[in-house]
């Protein structure tokens, strides 16, 4: 983990509710796609802990719904701002165990994550199938990022307006793959749980104190022991989780 | 050269800055992002006589200006916390640390301080009777005069360290409950404790922590537990660690002025983790503006 100043290289809608902010700064620290920063912002007590989409030596590029008022005041931060960010928090995923052919299933917000981990593994190799789920087409983005990785992209909308009409798990049942990461709503990784046939990891959200391990504001209890969602986390594997 | 060294009952730190328990887990955490040991010392994360878990989540709110938590105590337990933390905290933090205990029965209480009490590498044991997160216990012994003086005998009668007990500001008056923790033999007084708060989502109609209630704590509790630091240091003669919304050099020096020895710091760190180097490092220069050649000399100031 670092701490450092960053400043907004852009900020701007994606989609319904949808951001996607490019910070410059030290990118030193993330090691792993499925990483997370914890912004500060002023005016706000707590950090906001938001997902690496993407990053690189320079910038990291990070998409955000605006759920509250933190979220909100960062949709109108322009360009040149400058933010005090923690950086490189989290596990992040582990690509070793993906097989030759891993899907991606990111649900809503939990689509960002995914896009960093398909360029890894697409770059190791792999034969990456995405399934991207949305509630309807108008909160719908990066399907054409994901195919021009080189992904086998399906969209779901759960009203139809788009792609397969239905959950992600509608996509999920109709295809094979070797292993699966996802990243999303509770009640979509259920669904997901329920259908799966192989190994993977699921990326969680929790309300967090710190982000870094020192408050226990993100535990949860797994099959091998009392884990924070913040450093122990946020991605934990299949066979741990207590549902 | 300006002196920030201080006394804290036998033992002598560098500073009076102390991460307060809670917020600072073990040490490691930290010591991945400095080096622990400019600290003047820390309280470490509560310990009981079993491992806990702790509440269920959401444990965490945000508030203008602080934040709720309801935790619960999360801790592995005091058998682990002597063989394993311990052992790991050793390797990054050659001072002396202040223990912290809390527990659900005055066997307890006295059971986990007789056990750390034999570490070498603690200092001080800050008894905790204050916790608002846990039931029937925590913050049940501190909210009376009678049962706080009956937690001071049962761990005094089996220890040697300095106890520090640390009290609740969620009562009628706190200053009453210091002086019979006194009376009852401690050593030594901290407050604040968190203040007993909540957060309603307005969207779901439902408490926002699990718990429902939880403990407020960060910048804006800052006036409150000065006004208690200086209420109690009026009253008794044992050494007084201030705590609550502390979160710079100007803050450490108002609380030492109110009356405190030493000061500790906590929803700070969670927010900014270098927010104890930071203070340490303007220390001297803040006290030497100030013409102040020995902080020993601001204790109590205010009065």
């Amino acid at each position: 983990m670092t701490q450092g100043i960053y400043s907004v290289e852009s900020n701007r809608p994606l989609a319904e509710s949808i951001y996607e902010m490019v910070l410059k700064g030290d990118t030193s620290s993330l090691k792993n796609p499925g990483q997370f920063i914890n912004i500060k912002l002023d005016g706000f007590y707590l950090r906001r802990p938001i997902s690496v989409c993407d990053y690189n030596e320079e910038t990291i590029t990070i998409i955000y719904k605006t759920v509250g008022e933190g979220t909100k005041a960062m949709s109108l931060l322009k360009e040149g701002a400058v933010l005090d960010i923690l950086c490189g928090l989290g596990n992040g995923f582990d690509t070793s165990k993906s097989g030759n052919a891993p899907v991606l299933i990111g649900g809503g917000v939990g689509v960002p994550p995914m896009y960093n981990l398909c360029k890894k593994l697409i770059s190791q190799g792999k034969q990456v199938k995405v399934i991207l789920g949305f509630n309807k087409k108008s909160e719908m983005f990066y399907e054409d990022e994901f195919k021009n990785l080189g992904a086998e992209v399906y969209v779901t909308t759960a009203d139809g307006s788009y792609g397969i009409k239905g959950f992600v798990t509608d996509a999920l049942e109709n295809i094979d793959y070797t292993y699966f990461y996802t990243c999303g709503p509770v009640p979509m990784f259920k669904a997901v749980e329920s259908v799966a046939v192989t190994s993977g990891q699921y990326s969680f959200e929790e309300r967090m104190g710190c982000g870094f391990g020192a408050c226990m504001g993100c535990s949860c209890k797994t099959k091998y022991g009392n884990k924070r969602i913040c450093k122990d986390g946020p991605v934990l594997e299949r066979e741990e989780i207590i549902w | 050269m300006v002196n920030t060294k201080i006394n804290l009952l036998n033992t002598v730190i560098d500073n009076p800055v102390i991460p307060a328990s809670g917020t600072f887990g073990f040490g490691y955490e930290f010591a991945e992002l400095y080096d622990i040991n400019i600290l003047g010392t820390f309280s470490f994360k509560g310990t009981t006589k079993e491992s806990r878990f702790g509440n269920p989540t959401p444990r965490i709110a945000e508030c203008k200006s602080g934040m709720i938590n309801s935790v619960g105590l999360q801790n592995p337990g005091v058998e682990k916390v002597i063989n394993e933390e311990l052992p790991k905290l050793k390797k990054v933090f050659n001072k002396p640390v202040m223990a912290n205990v809390s527990g659900f029965s005055l066997d307890e209480y006295a059971y986990t301080c007789e056990k750390i009490d034999a570490c070498e590498q603690v200092a001080w044991i800050e008894v905790n009777v204050s916790c608002p997160n846990v039931h029937n216990g925590g913050m049940a012994f501190g909210t009376s005069p009678e049962s706080a003086a009956k937690v001071v005998k049962a761990v005094k009668a089996v220890t040697s360290k300095p106890i520090i007990i640390k009290l609740s500001p969620n009562v009628t008056d706190i200053v009453t409950i210091a002086k019979a923790c006194e009376d009852a033999g401690a050593d030594g007084i901290s407050l604040i404790n968190t203040l007993l708060g909540m957060r309603i989502d307005i969207k779901t109609r439902k408490p926002v922590i699990a718990n429902k209630m939880g403990g407020f704590s960060g910048d804006a509790v800052f006036p409150v537990a000065l006004r208690m630091v200086y209420q109690v240091y009026e009253a008794v003669k044992i050494p007084v660690i201030g705590m609550g919304g502390v979160s710079g050099v100007n803050d450490v020096i108002e609380m030492m002025l109110a009356g405190a020895s030493a000061v500790q710091i906590g929803a700070a760190n969670l927010v900014n983790p270098f927010i104890c180097k930071e203070i340490i490092e303007r220390l001297p220069g803040k006290l030497e503006e100030l013409k102040i050649n020995d902080i020993n000399e601001i204790i109590g100031g205010a009065h």
